[in-house]
């Protein structure tokens, strides 16, 4: 069963109704019509729609495709781009934190440190993963992470589709902020390529701690900024059904952040959105990735650290 | 160095704002209610004398007070692109800004100087909270690296005392990547071998807590401030919690390993003479 979203309704009524007329089974109709032509008929009508609808997406429209269910998650990401993938757990100061996955993988035949955000699909999962949104532990896991890939120079791969660090009692106690900026500070620290990818949401401080890297791409529809709309419309409208004017005002897609040279390339997505096809799109992924890698092979290690300081030093200095 | 513009005018404005309060003015304390007379709160660094909250104190009476003699010089400031998103809720950015600066009589948030304390030359940028709420944008971010990169040409110790909300929605994902681009700031001090101390102050929180704010050498908290990376209000609707009692104020952080000591505003001058005289031997 797909999910449709709000906006995708015309399309699911075409699409149920070719489903209907599939389930006839090639049988002649009452009236005579030949199901065959008639869904070849609406296949078409529903095809032009979808790409007429996903070509002019607006910014709100794009969070929506940005958080659906059936958004790539980090299991697609391994199913389709990593090898061998070898989870490794724990802070080990405190806790696993399951918001966050990382661990040892090959990525087309080179070994590399995968860190990744995962949402959970089905309720049992997202309780366990919580919802994508890490504790301080997540922040730390990833640091340690960051540092082993720094030892034995391994690239770091991150994976970015989070509604934001949690906002929790345990969380501030255990030093939520602090966790977040000792992150940011070991991305920009290591020595060793680092290319992330916004894959869904890019929500605030808790996207940066897993970006701050040499090579930022952003999947087409993904949207990545400093706070959601519902919370920036809530604060400067002062009441959240504005969100669809803050996404706006925002200008959190992926089109927006090349033009203001936050990201440094965007993956397109199939018609209708990468859930339709995770296959390919993370396909194309893997070689932007790849390509983004060879890019970097021939920086040494202080090289690399430079490159990112310089990347974002320059960033927002360079508007005219 | 224009000594008119880079020393003198500060502290005319400073006189100049405080000579705007009323002779007669009496302020309510926030915490004990009792009526404190101004020139008492003044000469107090604005903390309260029956209860002793700490009370906002102003960015220039920040600098003064924490530099030897009050003395120090201004560090002129980079322009930064004002509007990049052309962003506009009920009201457009530029128009907020203006009438902050209008307000304020200052370009952005940050007031930054060079001077000694104890003897030994530092930085210190100091937010002025008035300023929209102190918040980080493309400003606040080039203020923190000029005044990083100046502490290192300078060989000076690196102070900053934030005051803010957090990220300035206005700015977008750029005011997000101040988060970084601060943090690369108080990277290259302490990669210079020379000591980063922050001063947290009321409120710090959101972008500005979970970035450079937290990353100091030494971590300093004024008593009673609240330092938080999400607010109360926010965890209250998100999860329905209730908060423990002193929650995210400065000894809660105290207590829970999050800073190294929480110092009344009087005693911060000679505290950081004392860390400097043992970093910058
Ligand atoms: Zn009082």
């Amino acid at each position: 069963m797909r999910l449709f979203l709000d906006f995708e309704k015309p399309i699911a009524e075409l699409e149920s109704r070719i489903e209907d007329l599939r389930r006839l089974d090639g049988n002649k109709t009452d009236n005579g019509l030949n199901i065959s032509e008639e869904v070849s008929r609406l296949q078409k009508k529903a095809d032009k729609l979808l790409k007429e609808t996903y070509k002019k997406l607006s910014p709100w429209q794009k969070v929506q495709v940005a958080r659906h269910p059936d958004r790539p998650h980090f299991e697609d990401i391994e199913k389709y781009l990593l090898e061998d993938f070898m989870p490794l757990a724990g802070d080990r100061g405190f806790a696993e934190d399951h918001a966050i996955v990382g661990g040892l993988a090959k990525f087309r035949g080179t070994s590399v440190m995968v860190i990744s955000h995962e949402k959970g699909r089905e309720t049992e999962e997202r309780l366990k993963h919580n919802f994508g949104m890490a504790r301080p532990e997540g922040y730390r896991k990833a640091q340690r992470l960051m540092d082993m890939a720094d030892r034995f120079k391994l690239p770091v791969l991150s994976f970015v589709d989070t509604p934001g660090a949690y906002p929790g009692v345990g969380a501030e106690q255990r030093g939520q902020a602090e966790a977040i900026a000792r992150s940011i500070e070991k991305c920009l620290s290591i020595k060793v390529p680092f290319i992330s990818t916004i894959v869904g949401e890019g929500g605030s401080g808790g996207a940066i701690a897993l970006a701050a890297s040499n090579v930022v791409l952003m999947l087409e529809h993904s949207v990545y900024s400093v706070i959601s709309p519902e919370g920036c419309a809530s604060i400067l409208w002062r009441s959240s059904d504005y969100a669809k004017q803050a996404a706006e005002a925002l200008k959190m897609t992926s089109e927006d952040l090349l033009e203001l040279k936050v990201i440094d390339e965007i993956i397109t997505e199939p018609v209708g959105g990468a859930h339709r096809d995770k296959a390919k799109t993370l396909q194309d992924l893997g070689n932007v990735i790849e390509k983004s890698l060879k890019s970097l092979v021939n920086y040494d290690g202080q090289q690399l650290k430079s490159h990112r300081r310089e990347k974002f030093l320059k960033m927002g200095r360079d508007f005219n | 160095m224009n000594w008119i513009s880079n020393y003198v005018r500060p502290k005319i404005q400073a006189l100049v704002q405080k000579s705007d309060v009323p002779e007669n003015l009496w302020v309510p304390c926030g915490n004990c209610g009792k009526m404190v007379f101004h020139r008492d709160l003044e000469r107090n660094a604005q903390v309260c004398p029956h209860c002793e909250h700490h009370m906002k104190l102003d960015v220039i009476s920040r600098l003064e007070s924490l530099f030897d003699d009050g003395k120090y010089k201004t560090i002129n400031m980079p322009e930064v692109e004002a509007d990049p998103l052309k962003f506009k809720d009920k009201k457009k950015y530029p128009e907020r800004l203006k009438d902050a600066r209008s307000k304020t009589k200052r370009d952005d948030v940050i007031v930054a100087g060079l001077g000694k304390i104890g003897g030994r030359k530092a930085v210190v940028a100091a937010f002025d909270f008035k300023f929209m709420g102190g918040s980080m944008g493309m400003a606040v971010g080039e203020a923190i690296v000029k005044a990083a990169e100046t502490a290192v040409v300078q060989n000076a110790a690196f102070i900053v005392v934030p005051a803010s909300g957090g990220a300035r929605m206005q700015e977008g994902i750029l005011s997000l990547m101040q988060m970084s681009r601060t943090t690369i700031g108080v990277d290259m001090v302490k990669e210079a071998g020379l000591p980063y101390i922050v001063i947290l102050t009321d409120p710090t929180t959101g972008g500005v807590s979970a970035s450079f704010a937290m990353l100091g050498d030494i971590q300093i908290a004024e008593p009673g401030s609240l330092v938080c990376f999400a607010g109360a209000r926010v965890i209250e609707e998100t999860i329905r919690e209730k908060l423990p009692e002193g929650f995210q104020r400065a000894e809660y952080l105290l207590d829970h390993g999050m800073v190294d000591m929480v110092v009344h505003r009087k005693d911060i001058p000679s505290t950081i003479g004392k860390i400097l005289d043992h970093l910058m031997n």
